[in-house]
């Protein structure tokens, strides 16, 4: 194990790739000969030369429709956002083609392309920086979308990611780069997608939580743990495909559950997980299903505004409560 | 009247309120070549196959209109009748392995790039015998092992994909250039603006066509955007040319030249061609934005009659050899009809195939 900032491991994923396979190119705003507005390409250029490593205009639309058929045409394209906030103007591409083409044309064409970058908000960006878009995307058939927490995942992830013959949405989030942890010096080290690991063990309560909102509930977990209340935490890491089992069979153990989402109610990953616990696990529940959401809210500014937006760990735990009638 | 003056006028005026009674042209057409087939580098054979070739592509869509009204098949239909001599010009401007995409106009570029009729109509009844397996329908024809990459519904959203085929030719070094069809509705959208700025800067080997056939469905091309289409080229210091669609051997001499250009130079192209759509827009359009008078004069220029003519004013072929070419593209047609009506549905397992290219995944799904 070697002990990896986010990005690190990020960029040793897509390193790594490059190496391996000539077909594999990175593309977007700033990621050449800035190094990527958060460092995630530091040194790619330098490694793999302007061929490889590319500067696009500010033109979301244009450069994802690129990548589409480029993907399309023989090429393995990763799309970098400089966040999946500036994506929604490449939401045409995304939506409309990547998801499509493949199905319209009968099987015709594939299109093996990652579209990465930070998700969800960074702080007080104002309205337009902070949403978080996993669960919007995982609407979409064809398309799967990851949103890994934690620098391992994030590898093994985007190693997968890239090999994938369809299109994948990778979710970052610019709070979580600079985050160290162990990560997997495997040789060729792949977590398959679709795969949810349980990264803390416990009897009383299931929380799943993934990305940003993943180390929330850590928090949760430990003030909980005070308590005597035990928290069992499910990262899925894959919003889609979600897997529904891991997160059942926890609940068959802890008979109640919270969903920490960082999207906004209406639709999300809780409302959908949600629906499926209950279809699924009914009569293992104690509990009615909690969930913590943004509120239907645009993010505001203003810090203690923002903060009251933003789903914490205090949430976390009231939910918590609520599930296991400690209040 | 007086509040009428003051009323403020956002788009121009188009035919429901023109007073003076005088009617814009939607579309000028420019002079065709005065080169004969030879000097353009064609054999006999090349230019009595175009003429085969418009031939099917108009009698094809003529039947599936009829098979349309007929209820034979719903969804849209968007018919290329007028505009055949562009496909037909262009595929034979092509190398084989060069690559084509185009919006949903697209039954006669797939008809030119090897769709058989069969594959194209069994395509339109939605069977599994279509080129698309019935998955895309009319506005997704597709034969990608011909390079031809298909039809694409959302207007302008094939642009950047078509400066992506492009550049994945360029990055392989594989000799091959991407050609991208769109009509002058298109032209609006931003997509169109990105993908010229990027394939300029990125010297893309890519070659962007607007079929201006004078109108975005029932909005006449000077009522939805400013100034001459081609000039738009001037802004990225892009090539461009503009020439008449009415013509195969105009078509084909300067999408020749271009595309020989592209290849050497690796840089695109921004190129208008003018033509004519004879039909509505699609089954469901009166056409009530334009006058009979204009529909017949370009009727003049019909691109399928003047090929047939200059077969037989050249003395290329007698009258017997076309209406043998004819009465064969005729059975062609018809049995194709009879082929996709024979043909089966696609079974229900279809509905979850041709989703993914590596492992499949559905959410909740139930079957
Ligand atoms: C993004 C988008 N907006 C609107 C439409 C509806 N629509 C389909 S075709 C069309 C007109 C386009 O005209 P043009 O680009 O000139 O092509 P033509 O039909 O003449 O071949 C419109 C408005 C669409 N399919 N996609
Ligand atoms: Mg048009």
């Amino acid at each position: 194990m070697a002990v990896l900032q986010f990005r690190e491991a990020l960029m040793q994923a897509i390193d790594e790739e490059m190496d391996r396979d000539e077909k594999v190119f990175i593309m977007g705003e700033e990621v050449a000969e800035y190094n990527g507005a958060y460092k995630v390409t530091e040194g790619l250029l330098d490694k793999y030369g302007f061929r490889r490593v590319i500067d696009t205009p500010i033109s979301e639309l244009g450069f994802s429709g690129i990548g589409v058929g480029a993907a399309m045409n023989g090429l393995r394209p990763i799309v970098e956002f400089m966040t999946f906030n500036f994506a929604v103007l490449a939401a045409d591409q995304i939506i409309n083609h990547a998801s499509k083409v493949r199905y319209m044309l009968g099987g015709q064409a594939s299109v093996p392309i990652v579209f990465r970058g930070p998700n969800a908000s960074a702080g007080q960006l104002g309205a337009t920086h902070s949403v978080a878009y996993d669960s919007m995307y995982a609407h979409f058939p064809g398309l799967s979308v990851i949103y890994p927490s934690e620098p391992d995942d994030a590898k093994g992830l985007l190693k997968s990611a890239i090999r994938s013959d369809d299109p994948v949405l990778f979710m970052e989030s610019e709070q979580m780069y600079g985050l160290k942890g162990e990560v997997s010096e495997a040789e060729d080290y792949t977590i398959p997608i679709g795969k949810a690991k349980v990264k803390r063990e416990g009897s009383d309560v299931t929380v799943v939580a993934s990305g940003k909102m993943y180390h929330i509930a850590k928090q949760a977990a430990s003030e909980l743990e005070k308590d005597g209340v035990e928290v069992e935490i499910i990262d899925p890491r894959t919003i889609k495909p979600f897997d529904i089992e891991t997160v059942v069979n926890s609940i068959k153990k802890t008979n109640r559950c919270v969903i920490v989402d960082e999207a906004h109610p209406f639709g999300g990953m809780a409302a959908e997980v949600g629906f499926l616990i209950q279809r699924e696990a009914f009569d293992y529940l104690d509990a009615p299903v909690q969930r913590v959401t943004l509120p239907d809210v645009n993010a505001p500014f203003s810090k203690p505004l923002f903060d009251l937006w933003l789903p914490d760990a205090k949430n976390v735990i009231e939910a918590v409560n609520t599930v296991t009638y400690r209040k | 009247m007086a509040n009428k003056e003051q009323e403020a006028i956002f788009t121009p005026i188009g035919l429901n309120n023109s007073e003076n009674g005088k009617i814009d042209k939607s579309v000028k057409l420019p002079p065709v070549t005065k080169k004969k087939h030879k000097s353009l580098g064609l054999s006999e054979d090349d230019v009595i196959e175009m003429y085969r070739l418009m031939y099917l592509q108009r009698r094809f869509e003529e039947r599936a209109m009829q098979m349309y009204q007929k209820g034979k098949f719903g969804g849209f239909l968007h018919l290329y009748i007028g505009q055949e001599a562009v496909s037909t010009g262009t595929v034979f401007a092509l190398n084989d392995d060069d690559d084509i995409i185009t919006a949903y106009r697209d039954h006669g570029w797939g008809l030119v790039r090897g769709i058989t009729p069969n594959e194209g109509m069994a395509e339109l009844y939605g069977k599994a015998t279509g080129c698309s397996k019935g998955k895309g329908g009319s506005m997704h024809f597709a034969k990608t092992e011909n390079h031809f990459w298909g039809g694409y519904g959302i207007v302008g959203g094939h642009i950047p994909i078509g400066a992506g085929l492009a550049f994945a030719n360029k990055y392989q070094d594989n000799g091959r250039i991407a050609t991208c069809f769109f009509g002058d509705g298109a032209v609006d959208q931003g997509s169109l603006h990105e993908s010229m700025n990027i394939a300029q800067l990125w010297k893309l080997p890519v070659v962007f066509v607007v079929e201006n056939n004078g109108y975005s469905m029932g909005t006449a091309a000077r009522r939805h955007t400013v100034g001459e289409i081609h000039e738009r080229a001037k802004g990225y210091g892009m090539k461009s040319a503009l020439f008449n669609g009415m013509d195969a051997l105009t078509v084909y001499e300067n999408m020749k030249n271009i595309a020989d250009e592209v290849r050497k130079e690796s840089l695109p192209y921004f190129v208008e061609i003018r033509t004519y759509r004879y039909r509505g827009h699609s089954m469901s359009d009166p056409q009530k934005y334009r006058t009979k008078e204009e529909l017949q004069e370009y009727q003049k220029t019909d691109p399928v009659e003047r090929m047939k003519s200059y077969l037989l004013d050249e003395g290329i072929v007698k009258q017997k050899k076309i209406d043998e070419i004819e009465e064969v593209v005729e059975k062609e047609v018809m049995d194709s009809i009879d082929f996709a009506e024979e043909s089966s549905f696609p079974e229900p397992e279809a509905l979850y195939e041709d989703m993914f290219t590596g492992t499949s995944h559905f959410h909740d799904d139930r079957r």
